[in-house]
Parts: C-alpha cells; structure tokens; sequence
C-alpha cells in the first residue's frame, strides 16, 4: 500500500486482504464537485473519466479544466509537463459506458438518496464487479448507499471538501460492509493524489457537517433571539478563537437555502433539535436573502451591511 | 495609549487583566470612565456609582450584569455596561471583548466603550446580557458534542481536530483546546450554563464530568 498515516484496517480480524490496484477513475457529475475531484484525480497520475448526461455541463468542465490547469502553472503548483500530463489524462462523456472499465468510480451527483441510489444502479450493471464505488456523499449513509448499489463489499465513502481541488481533506467512510481492499483502495488512492483522508465512522455528517452545522445554527439564533448581530457574532468567532470565518460569513458563502437542506437531511436523520433549521433561516431563504449568491443574506453585499442594519 | 482617560478599580482577581496587563498599567487615578475588574465587582459596585462617573464598565465572568445592576422590566440599561476579555480556561486571554449592554443602555454610553477598548487594541463584540455571551453560548455544546462524539469513535481525537482544523478553518480542533485550556474549567462553565439556560446541550460531556470529579478530589 502507499503510505501515509497509520490508522486501523476495517476489518481487525481475518487473512490479510489482496490490494486492489486503481489506475483508471471514473467521476460520473460534472458540477461543482465532480470537476475538482477529477482535477485531484488526473494530478494524482490517474486516468479519469468524467460522466454527466449534461453536455453544457461537460463543455464547462473542459474548459474550467484548462482554465484552472493553466492557472496552476502560473502559480507553480504544476509545471508544463505536469499540467500537460494532467489535461491528457482527464476526460469527459455522456455515455456512460465509457465508465465500465474503471477501476474506481466516484458519484457526485445530486445530494438525494434517490438520484444517487438510481446511479449506482446502473453503474453496477456496466461496470466490473471488482470495480470499487465510492460516494462524495456529505449526509446521507454509506452503508445504505452501498447496499442500494449492489455491490456493498465494494463501496466506501469519500467525502471530499469543496473546492475539493484545493481543499486537501477527505473524509474516507466504510460501511457496515466495507471490505478492507476496498477501504485501502480509496485511502490509496487519496494519498497518491496528494489528499488528506481522514477516516470517520458511518453517522449523519460525518465529522465536519455532524460539528459545522448545529454551530451554525447556533450562530443564527443568536441573531434571531436578538443576542448579537452577525458582525459582532463574527468577530467574537474570529478574534476569540481563531476561525478563518464566521459562522455567518460561512453560511452566507454556502447558500441559506443548501443550509435549509442540510439542517433538513440532518434533522432527520438525527432527530437532534440543534440540527433543525432555524425559524429565521427559512424566514430569510422565503425573502430571497440566500447569501453571496443573491447578494443579500446576513450581509448586504451591494452596501456590506449587515442584516437587520 | 488610549485616546480616552479611565481608572481601573480593582476587587479580586482579574481573568481579564493582570495586574501587568497594559490596559491596567494606561489607566489613571481618577476619571469619569471607571473600570471594575474582578471577582467581587458587586461588593463596590455602589460604591463606584456614589462617585458619579460618566460610564462604568464592569468585568463579568459567569455571572449576568443584571445581577450586578439589578433588572427593571425592561427598563434596565444607562452608562453602566458589562464586559468580559474571553479565554478559554486556562488558555491565554485573547483580544477580544464581550461587551454586554442592557435594553436601555445609552448609545453613547456603549460608543464609548467600544472606543475605550478598541484604542487598547481589543476587538470588541457586542451582545444583551445574557448567560454565556455570544462564545460561550457557541462553544459549549460544540465542546460536549465533540467530547460525546469521540467517546462514540466517530474518529480519533487527532483526527477530529485535524478534520475541523483542514475542511472548516478553524484555528484548533475542539480536542485540543480543551487539553489546552483545562476540560474541568470547560465542565464548570457548561454545567452553570446548562443550569441557567435550561438546555440539554450545555450538560458537560462524560469526559468533562470525569474532569470536574478528579479536579475536585
């Protein structure tokens, strides 16, 4: 195996498993997510193949491909031989067929149970059976996912951060059924790509979303008890302990509507009051207020007030 | 130095200031902005108020500016504010000021303050007066959640602070600062709070719990 941190096979017992040798990716999305991780998946040396039934989409992802390559060799992350080994490697199609000889495949598709779950269903029929499945996942179980794929044994969680071409952390999940080849796989894999994995246990949120959302929260009822406004709770968390962002910085970045969505899959899954959206939070997504992307969320962006001001 | 002249009374123990601390070392003898620092600023509040200042700033720790001031339907507020230089614990006081303020505080009352401390250098955080400011309340249940988290084996303590430190940006995982800044003090912080908050998420964690008792043997 590559190295990396030392960390627990997830089977304790048992024959040492066979190594499976990934050489081919397959990253099936081509949105926000599914571009940054085929980026970390061609620099990491790896053949990869992206699939959307999107063909604008795929058109897009070309070009930001050449667009965020070429800005690498600016910033000497990469040099031209690098950059060109990179894009040579890095693929797009709408067919999904063209994913069947992958060695691992990794969905980042629409965040539903349903739309992942279809899928991996019908990755499972083009696909190998030792071909290993992996989900980009931030709320909904591994375990769950992998049964629904068919191919439970070979399926593991890998939760990258966005933007996953930057961000160095993933968070690598095992199911109930998780073999340890498969498991090591995806931790090789993100080792030789230059990533951080982290492995955490099969729970709604895994490690980031299970902390960062409830403090969010927290944050807006804060403002909506009338406690504190945003830049006052903003630089208490900034100032006091250290963070890059505030908590509302943060949620005005994210979107208040994706911060509507999580709290929803959360609570849920949870039943955990401090994952349920807050009564402002909705108030606010209903007036449009959505944060950066609307221009108006906890600040205003056209004058850099703050809401209530 | 400071644009504004101010005198610091002290009662007790500071966690705010030592007594080396620069702003304690800029202050006067005598001026109509008075500082309290201390433990027992309750036991001279009135007699500060006798002396007729023009603001008075009172260090809070755990305790409400109300109960100092007392409270009066609503009314509650003046040139009397509450503040509180945040550290966790044990761990280093940082530069930032929870400045507390009552429903009828004056804004020049609170303009003034936030002067007086942001020409020493602070950053000053304004909120009403309520239990555990705006840290504390964000905090506390983070803290405990993380302490019942590893308990579960979500990760290991070192990866939990390596996830929140490279996905979230924060400066320190939650693990590490409480081995930092002392889990018995994090205990008896949350356990008042829980107390005055009435919130199931501010009851200290088992490891906390476990803290408190050895600390107390």
């Amino acid at each position: 195996m590559t190295g990396g941190k030392a960390r627990p096979s997830v089977h304790q017992t048992g024959a040492p498993a066979a190594e499976a040798t990934v050489s081919k990716v397959g990253v099936v999305g081509a949105g926000t997510m599914g571009f940054g991780i085929a980026i970390v998946a061609a620099r990491g040396d790896y053949q990869t193949v992206v699939y959307d039934t999107d063909g604008g989409r795929i058109e897009r992802l070309k070009q930001d491909a050449v667009t965020f390559i070429e800005k690498s060799i600016k910033l000497q992350k990469l040099t031209s031989a690098e950059a060109a080994r990179c894009l040579d490697r890095l693929s797009a199609t709408s067919e999904l067929g063209m994913l069947s000889d992958c060695d691992l495949v990794i969905e980042a598709v629409f965040e539903s149970f349903d739309v992942k779950s279809n899928v991996l269903t019908q990755l499972n029929k083009i696909c190998r059976p030792d071909a290993i499945f992996a989900s980009n996942t931030s709320t909904l179980s591994i375990t769950q996912l992998a049964a629904a794929s068919g191919r439970a044994a070979n399926f593991v969680g890998l939760h990258f951060c966005l933007p996953a071409q930057i961000m160095k952390l993933v968070e690598v999940t095992p199911g109930m059924q998780t073999s340890t080849v498969a498991f090591d796989a995806a931790w090789a894999f993100c080792i030789k790509s230059g990533q951080i994995p982290i492995r955490t246990k099969d729970t709604p949120g895994f490690i980031l979303n299970y902390f960062v959302i409830p403090f969010n929260n927290a944050a807006i009822r804060l403002v909506e008890q009338g406690v504190a406004e945003p830049p006052d709770i903003d630089t208490a968390v900034k100032t006091g302990l250290g963070h890059a962002l505030g908590p509302l910085e943060l949620v005005d970045m994210v979107g208040l509507d994706t911060q509507v969505l999580l709290c929803e899959a959360f609570y849920q899954a949870t039943l955990d009051a401090r994952m349920a959206a807050p009564h402002l939070l909705r108030q606010m997504v209903a007036a449009n207020r959505l944060g950066r992307k609307s221009g108006r969320g906890f600040y205003d962006y056209a004058s850099s007030r703050a809401f209530g001001a | 130095m400071t644009g504004r002249a101010y005198c610091v009374v002290s009662a007790g123990e500071s966690r705010s200031f030592s007594s080396n601390d620069p702003f304690v070392l800029q202050a006067t003898m005598s001026a109509s902005i008075v500082v309290i620092v201390g433990t027992a600023a309750s036991s001279i509040f009135r007699d500060v108020l006798s002396r007729r200042p023009k603001l008075v700033l009172v260090e809070l720790d755990q305790q409400l500016l109300g109960e100092i001031t007392g409270e009066c339907g609503g009314e509650e507020g003046g040139a009397i504010l509450g503040f509180s230089r945040f550290r966790l614990g044990s761990g280093a006081a940082s530069q930032l000021i929870e400045l507390v303020v009552q429903p009828r505080t004056l804004q020049n009352a609170r303009r003034d303050a936030i002067a007086l401390f942001e020409s020493a250098g602070f950053q000053v955080a304004t909120c009403l007066d309520r239990p555990g400011r705006i840290l504390d309340r964000l905090v506390r249940p983070y803290f405990n959640s993380a302490l019942e988290r590893l308990d579960d084996g979500l990760a290991s303590a070192e990866d939990i602070d390596r996830a929140v430190k490279l996905g979230l940006g924060f400066k320190r995982g939650p693990i590490e600062w409480l081995d930092e800044t002392g889990l018995a003090h994090h205990g008896a912080v949350s356990d008042a709070l829980s107390e005055l908050l009435g919130d199931p998420y501010y009851k200290p964690g088992r490891r906390a719990r476990v803290a408190m008792r050895k600390s107390s043997e």
